[in-house]
């Protein structure tokens, strides 16, 4: 065992006042390497130590006065004797060694001195940022832009020297929010977008002001969302219903005592789910934080229904697995539960696609929003009877305009028209369903 | 009663509440500054910041002729005319109030003066000089600022005890003073009295002078006032005061026990936010535990009309805070998206040599945990220091370990207060070690000492020789 006394602090300094105690007992000390800080009348000084090895007792603590020559530290050469206690020796290692522990020379009776930094209580967080806890490194006037502009300039990623944020790095962060992310996400959904104030339009005429009911507000939320996140696109088909028309008047009755209504959606839910299962990614997912593409392995087709309330979309589930009587005995009861306000928020969630169907107003091709997070919906409209060619003369053919809305960013162009080209035929060839459904 | 309006009351006409009320007249408000005072200041220019730092330079004139004498100049014993000191005193202080009275006048600040009382959260009565009046405003910035601190157990009507307030005034130059509490202001009285010739005593509470500051920076102004002061009693408190005719007998418990009599004794345990503003209970501003007023990031009270800075809104109770939120507080007013977040408001304790820090203390590091490093540089090294014979200083960087990025700054020594502004620059920067020593520094100042600081972080100081440590904790330690 060696000591470690103050060595010659320099000319005319006999003593100083421990600041800080850089090792603790049982660190492992090399020589120069600094053991205590001293506070001279001159300087303050790290003290390197003259001897390596083990830290077995440290004799001062931060705030004595210490003399040249005094002990600071005794340490073990080898490292043998006693395993070399962390910290304070805990009870289990006491009962490993307990002589040894024990016999340990101690000068007084006082508990080895606390090395001074304690270890942290908190547990440290996750490092995230290059300056852990502080703020974020930027100027004044930076973080006031930042403000300003409407950045959290804890996200902004500073590329100075300590990564430190430059105005530029800000208007970095909100391109990207404004590109990537779109619109929807730097704002609340369903905010307005501008804040272009509105002309008072009292002044053209009378008016009446009405506040936006819950449905209303929810429905503008989420078609804002849908609309500023998905890039849209829409195709448009005609399906020859001629044969369906036919087989719907004549099965009418038999879903009709089954409790169902043996309409053109019902038919469209069970060719739709029969069409995803072809081309899955019409029954997917965009998960852009991640980079992902969720597919989904069940079935479940959205109905758009109107109310009186506003636009409700309750969901088939496993609209796959149910033949379309099935089919249209439940989207008859969901379409009574939404119009008696009854519809869950279960029952209106987890749509994979969904059909939008205007043909009982009128019409003929429209550009429907898709029901985000789906990435497709398809437009019905109204199907009317038009000269068609066929077999060297034109029949009158009962065609019905389909609007395909998309995803570009999930679907292609191609696919897209693949699938649509798929939905046609199922309709026109109703076997279809049956050989690949 | 005469009835008035404006867009802006501002109440209390200190550094944080005429700086408010200029500000907004700069940008075009209409504006109502209302003080019992004559003129604008408040505390800090009529009993705080300006008279104590006009005493504490004769009291440094003083010991400097005194110390001269070990450079070979012997000048004789100062005579001290307490009455033209005093008249120097208030001479500063109304040189600068009717100055700031003439700047606010010539921004068309309607200046009240008088004791207002709020009668809702848009309207005020004013018991004025010149008779009462009514004011209505669209918002009001409450800056009633701070008082001392009363203890009752140190309540004694005396004219031996003293506050900082009547300190100031300087009665005598007592034969012995006890100053209770070892905190800015009874170090900076203190040093004054005993300069001037009294035998000064200091008592605190805890277990060392100026809590919060980091003991290697107090340590530094320790050693000297260990010789100024007759006595300092740390882990001391008075239990007792009583006025026993030839002095004031002190009882005290603690380190230090027993009885002691004092010609008179100074009361310096703190401030307190003087909230109690009449008819506040007629808003809803609501008030903390702590007596200040409760207020968001903007300084916006709960009544959306009121806004609160200074001393009366929070910790810490300096006049550069104030004053920066009233800024925040009339952008706010305006609608700008102002929001009061510095990283660092400095603090300088004006005692000879001084102490001044800004931003994370070594002491707070420790205590949350942080990764820091910490860059000292004594003034022993520095050849400015020298040449002034006043080597007691140190220069001390608080860095972030990994980044070098400097996060705090603490300066004892002479001009303490004037050097730490380069730190504070600094910490609002986001600056690293290696832009501070990148940054040239004039020769031969004491400013260098934080470029030194800067260069002992990298073990490249060239006046401190330190032995090299783990280079790799420092990735870009040469570029």
């Amino acid at each position: 065992m060696q000591e470690f006394k103050v060595p010659e602090l320099g000319e005319n300094v006999e003593q100083g006042d421990v600041t800080r105690l850089l090792v603790k007992v049982g660190d492992t000390i090399a020589k120069d390497q600094p053991v205590v800080e001293l506070e001279t009348d001159k300087a303050t000084i790290e003290v390197p130590s003259s001897v390596a090895g083990t830290v077995k007792e440290i004799k001062v603590k931060a705030g004595d006065k210490v003399k040249v020559g005094a002990v600071i530290l005794t340490v073990d050469e080898n490292g043998a004797g006693a395993p070399a206690p962390k910290q304070e020796a805990k009870p289990k290692q006491e009962e490993k060694a307990p002589e040894k522990v024990v016999s340990m020379p101690k000068r007084d009776s006082a508990p080895a001195p606390a090395p001074e930094p304690p270890p942290p209580a908190q547990p440290v967080q996750a490092k995230a940022r290059p300056t852990e806890g502080a703020a974020a490194p930027a100027s004044p006037s930076v973080r006031r832009l930042a403000r300003e502009i409407g950045v959290d300039i804890n996200d902004v990623q500073g590329t100075g020297p300590g990564g430190r944020i430059s105005d530029e790095d800000v208007k970095e962060q909100a391109r990207r929010i404004l590109s990537s992310v779109g619109t929807a996400a730097a704002r609340p959904a369903g905010a307005p977008a501008a804040t272009v104030p509105l002309p008072d339009f009292a002044k053209w005429g009378p008016v009446d002001r009405q506040p936006m009911t819950n449905i209303r507000r929810k429905t503008a939320e989420h078609l804002s969302h849908a609309w500023n996140t998905i890039p849209h696109v829409t195709q448009c088909d005609k399906a020859d219903i001629t044969p369906m028309e036919e087989l719907r008047s004549k099965f009418r009755k038999q879903v009709e005592q089954a409790g169902g209504n043996l309409t053109v959606t019902a038919v469209l839910v069970k060719v739709l789910a029969a069409a995803v299962k072809q081309f899955p990614q019409f029954n997917a997912s965009l998960d852009e934080a991640n980079g992902a593409i969720v597919y989904k392995k069940y079935v479940n087709v959205g109905v758009a229904v109107d109310t009186e309330f506003g636009l409700l979309v309750p969901v088939i589930r496993n609209a796959d697995q149910k033949n379309i009587t099935q089919i249209a005995i439940e989207m008859h009861q969901l379409s009574e539960k939404a119009r008696s306000k009854k519809l869950t928020l279960e029952e209106m969630s987890g749509g994979g696609i969904s059909i939008s169907n205007l043909g009982g107003i009128g019409g003929t091709y429209f550009t429907p929003i898709v029901n985000w997070p789906e990435v497709a919906l398809l437009g019905v409209s109204r199907g009317i009877i038009e000269p068609v060619w066929r077999d060297g003369k034109f029949e009158p053919r009962q065609l019905l305009p389909l609007s395909l809305s998309y995803d570009h960013r999930v679907i292609d162009g191609a696919d897209a028209m693949r699938f649509l080209r798929w939905v046609v035929q199922a309709i026109e060839q109703p076997f279809l369903l049956s050989l690949l459904g | 009663m005469a009835r008035e309006s404006t867009q802006l009351a501002v109440l209390g006409a200190g550094p944080g509440g005429y700086a408010a009320a200029f500000y907004a007249a700069d940008l075009g408000m209409q504006v109502a500054l209302v003080d019992m005072e004559k003129n604008p200041g408040g505390v800090c220019l009529y009993r705080g910041c300006i008279p104590s730092k006009a005493l504490l330079h004769v009291a440094k004139v003083i010991d400097e002729s005194r110390h001269a004498s070990a450079w070979g100049v012997t000048f004789s014993d100062p005579k001290i005319d307490l009455d033209k000191l005093r008249a120097f005193k208030q001479g500063v202080v109304d040189k600068l109030t009717s100055g700031v009275g003439q700047v606010g006048r010539m921004r068309k600040v309607k200046f009240i003066q008088g004791r207002a009382t709020l009668t809702g959260p848009k309207s005020m009565t004013i018991a004025g000089a010149d008779g009462d009046s009514e004011l209505a405003f669209e918002h009001c910035i409450l800056a009633t600022g701070s008082s001392p601190t009363r203890i009752p157990s140190l309540s004694l009507d005396s004219p031996r005890m003293m506050d900082s307030t009547s300190g100031l005034d300087l009665p005598d130059v007592p034969q012995s003073l006890l100053v209770i509490g070892g905190g800015y202001i009874g170090l900076e009285l203190g040093t004054v009295y005993a300069t001037l010739g009294s035998k000064v005593s200091v008592v605190e509470m805890t277990g060392g002078l100026l809590p919060g500051a980091d003991r290697d920076l107090v340590n530094v102004l320790q050693k000297r006032l260990d010789k100024l002061f007759t006595r300092i009693m740390v882990n001391t408190k008075v239990v007792k005061v009583a006025d026993g005719g030839r002095g004031i007998e002190v009882t005290l418990e603690g380190d230090t026990s027993g009885q002691q009599l004092f010609d008179r004794v100074l009361v310096a345990v703190g401030r307190r936010p003087n909230s109690k503003i009449p008819g506040l209970e007629k808003t809803a501003v609501k008030i903390d535990q702590k007596g200040f007023i409760e207020t968001d990031a903007q300084r916006r009270t709960s009544e959306p009309t009121m806004f609160a800075i200074g001393d009366v809104a929070g910790e810490p109770m300096l006049a550069h805070k104030a004053s920066h939120e009233a800024r925040v507080a009339v952008e706010a007013i305006l609608g700008r998206k102002a929001v009061f977040a510095p990283l660092a408001i400095p603090a300088v304790v004006f005692t000879d040599p001084e102490i001044a820090w800004a931003g994370l203390t070594e002491a707070q590091a420790q205590a949350d945990g942080r990764d820091i490093e910490v860059a000292k540089f004594p003034w022993g090294a520095s050849g400015r220091a020298i040449s002034i014979d006043r080597v007691d200083g140190l220069t001390k960087l608080v860095l972030d370990k990994k980044t070098g990025r400097i996060l705090g700054v603490g300066i004892a020594g002479t001009g303490a207060g004037e050097l730490i502004s380069e730190g504070v620059l600094a910490i609002e920067m986001g600056a690293t070690a290696e832009d501070m020593r990148l940054t040239i520094h004039p020769h031969p100042t004491l400013s260098e000492t934080l470029m030194e600081s800067a260069e002992v972080f990298f073990g490249q100081s060239t006046h401190v020789y330190k032995p090299k440590r783990n280079q790799a904790a420092h990735p870009e330690s040469s570029r």
